[in-house]
């Protein structure tokens, strides 16, 4: 079945596509393939680039926090450090060993880069800027970024290396435990929203700031901090960052892989950070909703980015907790709060009272 | 589940691993994220220094010794120097010893940010390590200023120190330590009462005041046990009784006690240079006796001196020729990582880390 691709503001360009490859005079299986092929080509390209940005605008939000300047020589303030970064690591050597499992060990990092790009088939970049508006959109992503843990699993497996298992188990571990709580928190906003749409929860916000859901108390704002807590510990970031603990695991599950291997799970990493903080735009933020001096997608963009803003200074200011401690956090304090802060909701919706 | 399985394994952490602070070795038995038994295995820094000091003249021992604990090498300077002077009865004038005392005391500083930053690293939190090395940065240009030097610095000589402070130093030393007497509430601000920090330092790797002397830990470990020791009050040496500073004790021997200690301990050693400046004379640096042939005479001695890390001693014996006979270096750091595998087990690896970390074992002074 092939999705509706009218709500695309992109739609002009498309059908242009279309119309060029009728004329060549192929048959439409092959018209359809490639002109979803472009269409995929378009998003793996500006996530690409966002992924590069993101890797530079830590960089130096890091150097700042910690007064440095962070790269200066490549451009402006090193705008194009990143690039160069993917450029030698391309070029790199691969170097594996011996006793890896050859099948595991190479699938790992292709599936990690799959899964992060995966999540963008139904994200909501603007107004008419949507892939396919999948009537199961939210459930989608929440499925389709878990498979990332399989991937470090496997990388953790392949390796063949005591730390890089270790680090996969964790991570096994941790988004397991971190998985309920983030659906959860989503859940407490599908009850008022009725419907599990990305363009049907952004349209439930429609208007300014205090129609997103993070400002409708009591219910919004707890769940959108426990959203972030657990999106934190989904993206693998400090203070959650225990499967690659540098200090105690030397690099958790990527230990073994060099090159473009370590950059496909490097760049995921940074996809996976804005997809957690676009989801939390969408859910929490009111998604492309904002005023109209500013485009839909650049409020999308704005909200975004902001986010991820959030979460990269927690990175730089927090130390990791325990793996133990981890879990506790998860299930003793998490849980019970998302549970219970859904069905205050659910109260509340059951009642009438929302607006 | 009853007949699940599980195994123990081996994990080699190190010689080359981010948090064993140089080229430690320690052989981990694991149960899954639990450490079972540690296994420190040392020498992989070993560069004879002991022996190669038999073969220089006791000034050419100085430099070689410098690297005998190289993130305080004032020390290492200091106490091979007392311990000569000590055999040769050698006075040493006055400015020298409140140079001495300055340099030292700096030094303890330095080693001390530099504590914070990696501990605060190996827990997780990698803004504090530049914060640390930013102030370092402030002592290490007043060495730098002073001596040409800024790790190995060969400044405390037999007999005085190598040569006087420049002019700027005195504001610049005084700068830098109300700087780093500011900052001091930005560290703590950083960490000490971050839920986080607590959870993953209070109450971890407690180290039990009876086994810490049993096993002659030292310095600033020891006193987060509780023990009052610290041999500038309990074996005064040089001028630190002209001082009034306080020895700071913690309570709980934990990995918490450990780290807020050395932060007290920058406190107290800001004293002490503070009144150092104050009572600053003017006069010789050196020992007229004190030449680059130096020979002292037949003799022998133990001189042990409280560095940032504990005790730190020499064994030297001299048969009153060119070259001393023995020289045997004592650092604490051997103490502390052979006390690690009996207290250290039966904790996850993320607090193992933590502990060697608030140890602050590095390893040149292990293997010499």
């Amino acid at each position: 079945m092939i999705w509706p691709i009218a709500t695309l503001e992109l739609a002009p360009l498309f059908s242009w596509l279309r119309g060029l490859l009728v004329d060549l005079g192929l048959s439409e299986v092959w018209v359809t393939s490639i002109s979803y092929l472009a269409l995929g080509a378009i998003i793996f390209g500006v996530l690409a680039l966002l992924a590069l940005f993101l890797v530079w605008w830590e960089r130096k939000i890091a150097a700042h926090i910690q007064q440095r300047f962070g790269p200066m020589r490549h451009g402006w303030h090193g705008w194009y450090q990143t690039l160069m970064d993917a450029l030698k690591l391309l070029q790199k050597e691969d170097v594996v060993i011996e006793s890896r499992d050859k099948v595991v060990f190479f699938w790992a990092p292709v599936l990690c880069f799959m899964a992060a790009f995966l999540a963008y088939v139904v994200m909501p970049w603007g107004e008419n800027l949507i892939v396919a508006d999948l009537n199961i959109g939210i459930l989608y992503i929440m499925a389709i970024t878990t498979f990332t843990v399989i991937s470090l699993v496997m990388a953790g497996w392949g390796s063949n290396n005591k730390y890089a298992l270790l680090g996969g188990m964790r991570s096994a571990a941790q988004v397991v435990s971190y998985e309920i709580p983030m659906v959860v928190s989503v859940l407490t906003i599908i009850v008022f929203v009725g419907s599990l749409s990305m363009v049907d929860i952004v349209k439930a916000q429609s208007g300014l700031m205090f129609n997103w859901f993070i400002f409708k108390v009591p219910f919004g704002p707890i769940a959108f901090i426990t959203y972030i807590i657990a999106a934190t510990a989904e993206a693998n970031r400090t203070p959650f960052d225990i499967p690659e603990a540098e200090q105690e695991l030397v690099a958790g599950y990527n230990v073994e892989y060099s090159g473009m291997k370590f950059a496909m799970f490097f760049l995921a990493e940074f996809i996976n950070l804005f997809t957690v903080s676009a989801v939390a735009t969408t859910l929490f933020l009111g998604g492309w909703n904002g005023w109209e001096f500013i485009p839909s997608w650049g409020w999308f963009l704005i909200k975004t980015l902001g986010v991820v803003l959030l979460l990269m200074l927690f990175r730089w200011t927090y130390p990791r907790l325990r793996v133990d401690q981890l879990m506790e956090f998860a299930w003793k304090f998490l849980i019970p709060l998302t549970f219970a802060n859904l069905i205050l909701g659910g109260i509340i919706k059951y009642l009438g009272w929302h607006w | 589940m009853a007949d699940l399985r599980t195994e123990e394994f081996v994990v080699n952490m190190g010689p080359q691993h981010p948090s064993t602070h140089g080229v430690c070795r320690l052989v981990l038995t694991m149960d899954g994220e639990k450490v079972v038994k540690i296994e420190p295995v040392i020498g992989y820094l070993h560069r004879a220094i002991e022996k190669v000091c038999e073969n220089r003249t006791y000034m050419q021992c100085i430099p070689i010794l410098d690297r005998f604990e190289y993130v305080t090498s004032m020390s290492c300077n200091y106490v091979f120097s007392l311990a000569t002077e000590r055999i040769a009865e050698m006075e040493v004038p006055e400015r020298a010893e409140y140079l001495r005392v300055i340099m030292l005391e700096l030094n303890r500083i330095a080693s001390h940010l530099l504590f914070y930053g990696v501990t605060a690293m190996d827990i997780g939190a990698l803004t504090p390590f530049l914060y640390g090395l930013r102030e370092r940065e402030l002592i290490i240009d007043l060495f730098e200023m002073t001596c040409g030097q800024r790790l190995t610095y060969n400044y405390i000589r037999i007999g005085g120190v190598s040569r006087d402070i420049p002019k700027e130093f005195e504001p610049k030393c005084r700068e830098a330590i109300k700087i780093i007497s500011e900052k001091m509430a930005d560290y703590e601000g950083l960490l000490n009462e971050n839920p986080i920090w607590l959870k993953r330092t209070k109450g971890v790797a407690v180290l039990p005041k009876e086994l810490a002397i049993a096993y002659g830990v030292s310095g600033p470990v020891l006193r987060a046990s509780g023990v009052q020791y610290d041999l500038r009050k309990n074996d005064p040496y040089c001028i630190y009784d002209r001082f009034d500073f306080d020895i700071p004790v913690g309570q709980n021997g934990d990995c918490f006690d450990r780290y807020m200690l050395r932060l007290n301990e920058i406190r107290e050693s800001i004293k002490i240079i503070t009144q150092a400046l104050d009572g600053l004379p003017e006069g010789d640096i050196k020992n007229k006796k004190s030449r680059m042939t130096y020979k002292a005479p037949a003799g022998e001695t133990y001189t042990r001196i409280e560095n940032s890390r504990g005790e730190m001693g020499i064994y030297l014996i001299s048969d009153g020729g060119k070259k001393p006979l023995r020289v045997k270096a004592k650092g604490a750091s051997f103490n502390h990582i052979q006390v690690l595998p009996h207290f250290g087990t039966n904790m996850f690896i993320a607090d193992l880390v933590a502990n060697f970390a608030t140890l602050d074992v590095i390893m040149p002074e292990v293997d010499r």
